[in-house]
């Protein structure tokens, strides 16, 4: 047990932390929980003070956003330790209390632990072109249209997404190839620290996106797109295609001219997701998809590329109350811009939003009735309209 | 779904179907009781567990239950009008259409799942639709999520 600590502490160069706390001072969740501090936690591993770092509770609180190693002076992978911990916590049988009961995890372990045939392309309609299983471009769909069913009568998700995403690359003449047994990609049980299911789900995936022969994968879910092209390059090897996320996808094709945007009269404020922003340094490719969409305003918040803050839950794990007070404070800054719609990439961001004001806020509502719509939506708006 | 393959070669092995019922206490429970003190015959592949509200059951507890290997979930609750708590069974009814839903898109099937009402008067209807979806599940065959196919039936 000691030496795996040792040897995550060795990996993650949390070693070289020299406890200035800069990352405390940044940390979206130590600004709410006064019990938390990302320092505190690699400091308690270091000196061996907390001699079962599986029992430290404080590490479900982390959201993994990673605002703490963009901060760090001395590049300590924070979210790589936590991620350590909480492997070795799951392994040990302490899992952690997930929202929902547990509900979407569990559904990913069924696919994880099971050869069943999904219905996965329910969200397919006649008029979308696509070619099923093989293809040069590959829309990896993810899990949008099982989120949409889950939180249809809680918080309106839209199931939406994928449709849009192939409508996006219809116009941009592109027939995507979709799976018809793509599986999850693994990223919230590798967050919560299942990661036998996850590599279960993982060499699935690989062997599917293999076998379809594509150069390229396309993504619509910011947690799909770091997921596979980080974690599962870090576990699996070299994947032999290139992976762009859909804002990337769309940005290219406005400059080759290959897409044209109808006219929207709308002001907007742009919601960095964490997996999108700092993992994927995916900052300006949306931004110029709504420089290129006629009538778009975009506002920015004050706290945004980098600096944006986070959403509050992070793998489903850890939606408390003070996740509750970071979702009413960003969509308080977003309300503050003046925009008429927040727009993100992340399914997650938008439901975890669109929770917080589902119910009683803490605050005068007029301070935070901002709608939050998803980005790849509005841009299949801006097509029909073209 | 490969259920087909799997029944055949399960149940030459006496496969018996494990059922989970969920109850709520002021209802379906005490139909059960009924059915019980009337002394009516129902197979035993069938576990009760009571809630206070049908309202109670989370999606998790079903898809739960069907990853832990039960071959059925059924959930009874009070008749619509009459829920102990004013509205519980209403909330029950709207998350279950969600859970068939997710079933399906899984891969499980939403007929391992069924959404009933049983008042407390209704012993003689608990025993039936016990018996009526034991043979149901026994016709679908045993739960696809399971390995190996064990039960302790």
């Amino acid at each position: 047990m000691a030496d795996r600590i040792k040897k995550l502490i060795e990996e993650t160069g949390a070693f070289d932390c020299v406890e200035c706390g800069k990352c405390t001072s940044v940390c979206p969740s130590a600004a709410f929980n006064k019990e938390f501090a990302p320092r505190l936690i690699v400091v308690k591993a270091l000196e061996g003070i907390e001699n079962d770092p599986v029992t430290e509770k404080n590490m479900w609180s982390c959201l993994t956003c990673e605002i703490c190693n963009g901060m760090c002076p001395y590049k300590v992978n924070y979210s790589g330790f936590i991620q350590g911990l909480r492997a070795q916590a799951y392994e040990q049988g302490k899992p952690p209390i997930c929202s929902q009961g547990g509900l979407i995890h569990t559904m990913q372990r069924v696919m994880a632990n099971s050869k069943l045939k999904q219905n996965r392309l329910g969200w397919l309609t006649e008029d979308l072109k696509v070619t099923k299983n093989k293809g040069d471009v590959l829309l990896f769909t993810g899990c949008a249209y099982q989120l949409g069913t889950v939180f249809a009568d809680k918080v309106g998700y839209e199931k939406e997404v994928p449709r849009s995403a192939v409508k996006i690359l219809n116009a941009a003449g592109v027939t995507p190839a979709v799976l018809e047994d793509e599986v999850c990609c693994g990223h919230d049980l590798l967050w919560i620290g299942d990661e036998d299911s996850f590599f279960k789900l993982m060499d699935r995936n690989i062997e599917l996106l293999k076998a379809s022969g594509a150069k390229k994968v396309v993504f619509t879910c910011p947690e799909c797109y770091r997921t596979i092209s980080k974690d599962y390059q870090d576990f699996g090897g070299d994947l032999p295609f290139e992976m762009q996320h859909i804002s990337e996808f769309v940005a290219e094709a406005v400059k080759e001219g290959k897409l044209k945007f109808g006219r929207i009269e709308k002001k907007v404020t742009y919601h960095d997701s964490c997996r999108l922003g700092r993992h994927m340094k995916v900052y300006d490719a949306p931004r110029e998809v709504l420089k290129a969409i006629d009538g778009i305003q975009l506002i920015e918040m004050e706290r945004s590329k980098d600096k944006a803050t986070c959403c509050g839950v992070n793998a489903w794990a850890n939606c408390d109350e003070v996740g509750k007070k970071m979702q009413i404070d960003r969509l308080m800054e977003a309300k503050k811009t003046g925009a008429e719609t927040l727009l993100t990439f992340c399914p997650k961001c938008e439901v975890h939003f669109n929770c917080a004001t589902h119910n009683k806020v803490p605050v005068e509502k007029s301070l935070v009735d901002i709608p939050v719509e998803d980005f790849t939506n509005l841009i299949a708006k801006a097509l029909k309209l073209g | 779904m490969n259920t087909e393959v799997k029944s055949e070669a399960v149940i030459t092995e006496s496969w018996e179907p494990n059922i989970i019922a969920f109850c709520c206490n002021w209802c379906s429970y005490a139909g059960a009781d009924l059915a019980g003190v009337s002394r009516l015959q129902y197979p035993s592949n069938v576990k009760l567990i009571r809630v206070m509200c049908s309202g109670r059951i989370e999606p998790q507890f079903v898809l739960r239950a069907l990853e832990l290997g039960a071959d059925g979930v059924l959930i009874c609750g009070c008749h619509i009008g009459d829920c102990h708590y004013i509205a519980g069974n209403e909330q029950a009814e709207k998350r279950m259409k969600m859970i068939a839903e997710l079933l399906d898109i899984l891969g499980i099937g939403h007929d391992r799942m069924r959404l009933e009402w049983i008042s407390a008067s209704e012993g003689e209807k608990f025993a039936t639709l016990m018996r009526e979806f034991t043979e149901h599940i026994r016709k679908l065959g045993p739960n696809p999520l399971k390995q190996g196919g064990e039960s302790d039936g």
